[in-house]
């Protein structure tokens, strides 16, 4: 369906002008033929996608500041211009993008490190970005992410590292040896996400049987519909079903 | 018998009769089965669970014994995995809470809080004073809840029946004022984002005061049922051993942490909802073991008392949902004859009075609100350790991803630091004082 506003195929750009390189189109949030109301062919630049790819500038705020300046002394500043790619301060929270050659030395730099003693790794988990909205995954934007959450009881702190790596090259260095409690957690992000945590001493599936194929918690894992016997008529899956973006 | 050993199939050996082939399907000895060179003379593999009355759940435990002295322990989850993190992305945000509150079923109020904070979080709202005292207070009602089901669920797999008995009543009393104040006994979905599903119902504050009276003694009951009995004390004192450099590594939080002489509570460290507002002291234990979690989680009950009091004299009326329309929950939800439901007053203004409130209404309903892109982490304090809810957004109108950090799925990594080299009776009581929840470890 083509109509006087719409703009597929339009300005492949767009998107990157956007800080997160996400737009949206239509004013209801229903595409195709669902949106009758005559605004489906305006197109929003969202400011701020699911993954932004801006860097926040300095100074940060808070301690983050005081984070990464011990950060920085601990690992050296080639190292960690090398290591982490980008830094994004939101709602708060701090997130350093990490190049995954460069995980382990940042995480032992972190747990280990006086100034910055992040002793307690909170959480370790997947997402997977394909088909969240601005251009389309590839190696330059690598759609499966591994977040780390560390605590330090120490100072009382949190940050937030995050690996991206493409569904082609699934692997990531495992964080076990410096945080033994991400043993389970990689498990899970291997089960769910397909991440290969390379280092690990046993990566088996945890949640779902072990002879289950596929990862299921990734966005093109494919989901069942409902079969019913009425007029031959079916439930389709979730994903393919009108939704409001 | 005629059915010989079979080194091909030792557990079904066959034997030819005029009907065809019949097997016979025997058990045998492990040296007969296996060999006993390959193994040592006392070498025994056990398989606990995951249907076994002592595991909490569905828990598995391969255990590797020699006599009764556990060499290695292994656990095995995912037997309760029931897609809940994957199921919240193709739901609203607001019907997400009724995913979450599934997980872990003995503390429901506090997967909903904890995704409901992420939530706004996200949103960037506050929410009114009164709806942040309520979930204060139904949480520290929940956890007096989940920790009587701790004590009363340790005390069966400990052969203390009565102290299940007397945790399962006590329970009841908790879960009667939830009913009240939510309409469930639990799986409530009283939590929304924006704040609450509907304010307190008249006579809850009384009847939450009748409680108060009522429990002190209960509590004192359990001491001198449980605390001071020497076989009490016999099964719990030294076992599961795991001290806090073990806890750190292995992520443990919660009373295990506490009972090694931290007091690392969320509560305190990194308060939120107000909590720093309150009177409250951590316990702590210095024992390292199933003892001093046992006396942290009693201590605990006594607390979240204190809590609740508190919230009770603070209580002003107010809004319980925050003010914007784009954002909260339109219906206000009435106790009717045939149960809870819209109230009757909202349907007559969104039908006879106003065209906004009416699409508000409908967009609301059928679409949701939306959130903006990015991504939070909120943790807090579960009767279990560090709840953390990792919520990622689009700027759509479902979840982009919601990862849950359950404490149960984290702390029973520490399973086999404390029961490896102990008595296969102690790997008992190192579980049940992890106090794992299934379906919140396996989510």
């Amino acid at each position: 369906m083509t109509g006087p506003g719409d703009r597929s195929g339009e300005d492949p750009g767009l998107g990157a002008s956007a800080p997160s390189g996400g737009f949206r189109k239509g004013a209801f949030g229903v595409s195709g033929s669902g949106d009758t109301s005559g605004f489906g062919g305006l197109v929003r630049v969202e400011p701020g996608g699911a993954v932004a790819l801006h860097s926040t500038d300095r100074p940060y705020g808070g301690y983050f500041d005081e984070v990464t300046d011990a950060l920085v002394e601990a690992v050296g500043p080639r190292v960690y211009d090398a290591a982490v790619q980008r830094v994004l301060v939101d709602r708060g929270e701090i997130t350093y993008f990490v190049a995954r050659e460069h995980l382990l030395t940042l995480v032992q730099a972190l747990r280990d490190d006086e100034a910055l003693r992040f002793e307690l790794c909170s959480s370790v988990s997947g997402v997977d970005y394909e088909g969240s909205g601005g251009p389309a995954a590839g190696p330059e934007r690598p759609r499966l992410h591994v977040v780390y959450h560390l605590t330090s009881m120490t100072y009382r702190r949190r940050i937030r590292l995050e690996v991206a790596v493409t569904a082609e090259d699934p692997h990531v260095p495992s964080v076990t040896g410096v945080y033994p409690t991400a043993d389970w957690q990689e498990r899970e992000a291997w089960d769910m996400f397909g991440v290969v945590f390379d280092g690990h001493p046993a990566l088996t599936r945890i949640l779902m049987p072990d002879d289950w194929d596929g990862h299921p918690q990734r966005k093109d894992y494919p989901l069942g519909g409902v079969p019913v016997e009425y007029h031959d008529a079916t439930i389709p899956p979730p994903d393919t079903r009108r939704s409001y973006r | 018998m005629s059915t010989t050993y079979n080194p091909a199939d030792p557990y079904a050996g066959s034997r030819e009769t005029t009907e065809g082939r019949v097997y016979t399907v025997t058990g045998g000895d492990w040296d007969q089965t296996l060999g006993s060179e390959t193994l040592g003379e006392e070498r025994l593999v056990v398989n606990m669970g995951p249907q076994h009355p002592s595991t909490h759940g569905v828990l598995r435990l391969v255990l590797d014994l020699e006599g009764e002295t556990v060499t290695k322990a292994r656990v095995v989850v995912g037997y309760l995995h029931t897609g809940i993190e994957k199921n919240t992305e193709y739901r609203n945000w607001t019907q997400g809470t009724t995913f979450v509150t599934r997980m872990d079923y003995l503390s429901p109020l506090y997967n909903e809080a904890g995704y409901c904070m992420a939530v706004e979080k996200l949103l960037g709202v506050e929410v009114p004073q009164r709806a942040r005292t309520i979930r204060v207070l139904v949480m520290e009602l929940n956890r007096i809840a989940s920790h009587l089901v701790a004590l009363a669920t340790f005390g069966m797999e400990m052969g203390a029946l009565t102290g299940m008995t007397n945790g399962f009543r006590e329970r009841e009393m908790v879960l009667d004022l939830l009913e009240e104040i939510t309409g469930l006994r639990m799986n409530h979905a009283y939590i929304r984002p924006g704040g609450l599903a509907q304010d307190l119902p008249p006579g809850a504050v009384e009847h939450i005061r009748e409680f108060l009276e009522v429990m002190p003694a209960r509590v004192a009951d359990f001491h001198k049922l449980l605390t001071g009995q020497p076989i009490w004390q016999a099964r719990l004192k030294d076992a599961g051993y795991l001290d806090v450099t073990g806890c750190v590594a292995l992520g443990i939080t919660g009373p295990v942490l506490r009972a090694t002489g931290l007091p690392w509570d969320l509560r305190k460290v990194e308060p939120y909802l107000g909590y720093e507002t309150y009177d409250f002291e951590v316990p702590t234990a210095d024992t390292c073991d199933a003892w001093g979690r046992y006396l942290v989680r009693m201590a605990e009950v006594n607390e979240s008392m204190k809590i609740i009091a508190q919230a009770l004299d603070r209580l002003e009326p107010g809004p319980v949902m925050v003010e914007d329309k784009k954002i909260a929950w339109p219906a206000q939800l009435s106790l009717g004859p045939d149960g809870m439901g819209n109230s009757l007053d909202h349907v007559r203004h969104i039908m006879g009075q106003s065209m906004e409130a009416l699409i508000h209404h409908f967009k609301l309903v059928t679409e949701g609100f939306r959130v903006p892109a990015g991504q939070v982490y909120v943790p807090i304090e579960s009767p279990r350790g560090e709840l953390g809810y990792h919520v990622v957004s689009d700027g759509g109108t479902r979840p982009w991803r919601v990862h849950v950090r359950d404490p149960s799925f984290v702390n029973l990594q520490a399973t086999a630091a404390m029961s490896e080299g102990g008595m296969i009776a102690d790997v008992i009581a190192a579980i049940a004082s992890l106090d794992p929840v299934m379906g919140g470890c396996d989510r």
